[in-house]
């Protein structure tokens, strides 16, 4: 490269564009401000000012129209279910998601026995990352978010067909 | 006011249509006849030195061996800070009460949760939905012989 930097100005780098797209999505995870249970509080804590989330780029927005993430926090309720279909709808590509503890894993306490919790928030919507625990402390979301930002750097915008 | 005092006035006012009372339960309790219950929540509500002017919790009991259901009333008295619960019990098969949304406001949700969990039909009711459950959803998972259906739309229960 020696040769191609010493003729151009200052402020120019090289970087293909899948590279640079994905790192600018990857440090801007607008997640939807959105909980249905005791895996909210963690959530809140993780946003809050002791493990700040924003240091990775992550801020909450108060509507799915403006958000990337969606970080389902708690038990799913089959009346719950068609509302976060809904939310998951309105927001805009590209979306993620990410099933934070037990219960938007699998059920969790509530997988036997159970009539009114959905076994799985996967079950409605796609699901890029699975954080387990109940609820998982914020090092293991912060620890799903970088996770998630690794998948976001493995894509491919420009494909020739 | 202690309970027993409250028990007295009650059934010298309405007379036989106060069934029971039940002195070691906790609040101790007052079994009324079903068709009688607004009239006595009124009384309760408005009567100088009673003053119940707060419906603490509402609930439904299914009592199948007895081939009953029953709702159970919890009343506080924030003037006066006396408690007492007044319960009644009608025929499982056709579980009819009246409502007393029209005493205390907030019963509305209440009695809408016991409609949605235990199926007890509150007439006069306003706006009887379900309250947790699916608009769609069968049955009355509280109850007793509740069988829970395998799938729920398209996903498993």
């Amino acid at each position: 490269m020696g040769i191609l930097e010493d003729r151009l100005p200052d402020n120019i780098l090289f970087t293909t564009v899948d590279k640079f797209l994905n790192w600018s999505k990857k440090n801007s995870l607008w997640y939807m401000l959105f909980a249905t249970a005791c895996c909210g509080i963690e959530l809140m804590q993780t946003g809050a000012s002791r493990y700040d989330l924003d240091r990775f780029g992550s801020v909450f927005r108060a509507t799915p129209r403006q958000s990337d993430l969606m970080i389902v926090a708690g038990t799913i309720t089959h009346k719950m279910a068609d509302r976060v279909k809904r939310l998951y709808d309105q927001m805009p590509s590209p979306k993620y998601v990410i099933a934070m503890g037990s219960c938007a894993n699998t059920g969790g306490p509530f997988y036997k026995d159970s009539y009114s919790v959905l076994k799985g928030v996967d079950k409605i919507i796609p699901v890029d990352v699975y954080v387990p625990g109940c609820p998982p402390k914020p090092e293991a979301l912060i620890e799903g978010i970088i996770k998630l930002q690794q998948k976001i750097m493995q894509e491919k915008n420009l494909v020739k067909k | 006011m202690e309970p027993k005092g409250i028990y007295d006035i009650l059934s010298k006012t309405f007379g036989s249509k106060i069934k029971q009372f039940l002195e070691n339960t906790f609040p101790p309790t007052i079994i009324v006849e079903s068709s009688a219950i607004v009239d006595v929540c009124k009384f309760l509500k408005n009567e100088e030195g009673l003053n119940f002017t707060s419906l603490m919790c509402l609930s439904g009991v299914d009592l199948k061996d007895q081939g009953k259901m029953a709702v159970v009333y919890h009343l506080f008295s924030i003037t006066h800070r006396h408690k007492i619960a007044l319960k009644v019990e009608v025929d499982r098969n056709e579980p009819h009460v009246p409502t007393v949304e029209g005493v205390w406001a907030t019963a509305n949700w209440y009695e809408r949760e016991a409609y949605d969990l235990f199926g007890i039909i509150f007439d006069g009711h306003s706006d009887l939905r379900r309250i947790l459950m699916p608009d769609d959803w069968e049955g009355y998972p509280m109850r007793k012989d509740y069988v829970y259906p395998k799938k729920y739309h398209t996903w498993d229960v």
